[in-house]
């Protein structure tokens, strides 16, 4: 049940991301006719402040979350995993180094760097992508070298380094299959941690900027109108919470099929 | 012992210089000219050369940092662009509005989740455990700037219960509470009812039970008493998402603490300002994880013997 309510709210998702290209034009569309008009028979969910239909937005916003999360979480996870596996890998120095550089990222909490660093960049998507990234990667990096640290004197690995295999090979192909599983949950719950890092960033006006549509931006924009137009902040706000409630029941599953215990290997 | 609280403190003291470092570099990432940035295209020689100088952006970065650091242990952060007062000044004044409503949120998630935990291991795989777990996931799925309106919409527009926004009473400080609190109240709740149950299957709980005593007696004396310890690891390490989420609720709800100042710099440009809310807000966070680790150690030997390694 829970793996079927996933899978369609991810589904739909998906459509919404691909429908975009046939509603550019709309989403932008002002009918100033319309303005804060309820959901009704001209556009299903209503029109916002300026007169554009709020169904096309959240279709667009849809683009916009799917993008800027998947980004972030395969930039963030590449980097991560890689300096994650050399440190733990190669110990010494590299590791000491490493394990330094994340104790001062993780002393920023929550996404404090973020809204810093996207304050300071300017707006815009590339320093949204930066921003969130420059947060993300360090979750994979302690992942990934708490991992390796348990796994490098498995026999396997040993074998491969008495038949003389490279580094690389070890790392690539012996250690990180291995890394695959616990790597695929948190990254379940890193995307729904940036879909809702993007549409916090662009509530605060640090992310994407108008007139292109983002949920966060739609939520900041419908707050002012409440009380006459609650449809602005309703859609774009359930819409954030079902992709988001989806993706930590997904991880959820995923965690438990794959039987990882996260909270133990993150006190490593 | 001695080892135990030098080892920490000395990890913290890292942490803290590069968090410093990190902050300073911040000013280095303003695409172009910082300067240009915060004045302006149409801003005078003179006036751009005099911040520059009172920026220290004339000096070489090495002699800039140094001179950052000298500052910082007078604790000088420089001064606001907006306003020319000392950005430990306009920090100060709205660092109680930011405890306040951080300390109100803990205190409220604590309220929500103990009760909602306990029912759930105790009334494990029923409509309560069902029950609490489902609120426990809608809480971590509900962003706090989408909560926040939800909240002022039913209690304060419709409902008339509570002020829309602002610090003036205490019923102004309940929304952004619970905003600010229903995230952490989720994975405490969670937290609570995985380490109420694995406690509940321990000899002295039967013991307990054999000899007598109420369920209510075994649950909230015996078992709770050991399952809060590791709860409150988890609760300085997720302090860190609350005070991040402070900044959120206070846009929300216009509330007058180091959150809002923050944005509200961002938006003016007054980078000092902005590198004085990160700083402080990171240093808190810092302390308190600090602090939490030295707690622990001395309730648990075994952590402060694996730690002083």
């Amino acid at each position: 049940m829970r793996l079927w309510f996933s899978v369609s709210i991810l589904l739909i998702w998906l459509i919404m991301v691909i429908l975009n290209p046939l509603l550019t034009q709309s989403a932008n569309l002002i009918d100033l006719e319309q303005i804060l008009a309820p959901p009704g028979s001209d556009s299903l969910l209503g029109f916002d402040d300026l007169g554009r239909p709020i169904l096309e937005r959240l279709i667009a916003g849809a683009r916009t979350s799917f993008l800027i999360a998947f980004g972030v979480v395969v930039i963030s996870a590449l980097l991560g995993t890689t300096l994650g596996l050399i440190a733990g890998y190669k110990g010494g120095y590299w590791d000491l180094f490493l394990v330094r550089v994340i104790d001062i990222f993780l002393a920023f909490p929550g996404i404090l760097l973020a809204i810093a660093l996207a304050g300071v960049m300017g707006p815009g998507l590339d320093n949204l992508v930066i921003a969130l990234s420059a947060v993300g990667w360090v979750g994979y990096a302690r992942l990934t070298r708490a991992q390796t640290l348990s796994l490098k004197h498995r026999d396997h690995v040993q074998a491969a380094v008495a038949l003389g295999s490279s580094s690389r090979i070890i790392m690539f192909r012996h250690l990180l299959p291995l890394i695959a599983a616990p790597l695929i949950v948190e990254a379940t719950f890193g995307i729904a941690g940036m879909v809702i890092a993007e549409a916090g960033l662009s509530f605060l006006g640090l992310g994407i900027q108008p007139p292109e549509a983002s949920w966060g931006s739609m939520i900041r924009d419908g707050a002012g109108y409440m009380l006459i137009a609650p449809h602005m902040v309703l859609a774009p706000g359930l819409a954030i919470m079902l992709v988001v409630l989806t993706l930590n029941l997904l991880g959820d599953l995923l965690r438990d099929k794959l039987d990882i215990r996260l909270t133990e290997q993150k006190k490593l | 012992m001695a080892d135990f609280l030098l080892s920490r403190l000395v990890s913290a003291l890292v942490v803290i210089l590069g968090v410093a470092i990190l902050v300073f570099l911040l000013i280095h990432l303003v695409p172009g000219d910082p300067v240009d940035v915060m004045l302006g295209e149409s801003a005078r020689a003179t006036d751009r050369e005099a911040l520059r100088i009172a920026l220290g952006l004339n000096l070489p970065v090495s002699e800039q940092l140094l001179v950052y650091f000298s500052n910082l242990a007078q604790l000088d952060l420089g001064h606001s662009l907006y306003s020319n007062l000392p950005v430990s000044q306009v920090l100060a004044e709205r660092i109680p509005a930011t405890l306040e409503l951080a300390g109100a949120a803990l205190l409220c998630a604590v309220l929500i989740a103990t009760p909602l935990g306990i029912m759930a291991a105790v009334r494990r795989g029923e409509a309560w455990d069902w029950g609490a777990m489902g609120f426990s996931m809608l809480g971590v799925s509900i962003p706090n700037f989408w909560l926040g309106p939800m909240l002022i919409l039913l209690f304060s527009l419709w409902l008339g219960w509570t002020p829309v926004s602002g610090r003036d009473s205490l019923a102004g400080l309940i929304l952004p509470a619970i905003t600010l609190g229903s995230a952490f109240a989720a994975i405490l709740a969670r937290m609570i009812r995985s380490s109420l149950l694995e406690v509940l299957g321990e000899d002295y709980v039967r013991t307990a039970r054999a000899k007598g005593l109420s369920e209510r007696g075994v649950v909230l004396r015996h078992a709770m008493r050991n399952a809060w310890l590791p709860v409150i690891t988890l609760l300085g390490l997720q302090l860190g998402a609350l005070l991040g989420g402070a900044v959120v609720t206070e846009i929300v709800f216009d509330w007058p603490g180091v959150g809002s100042l923050m944005i509200d710099s961002i938006q003016k440009r007054d980078f000092p300002v902005v590198q004085g809310c990160v700083l402080f807000i990171s240093l808190v966070y810092v302390l308190v994880n600090t602090l939490t680790d030295i707690v622990y150690g001395l309730v648990d030997p075994r952590i402060r013997l694996s730690g002083s390694r």
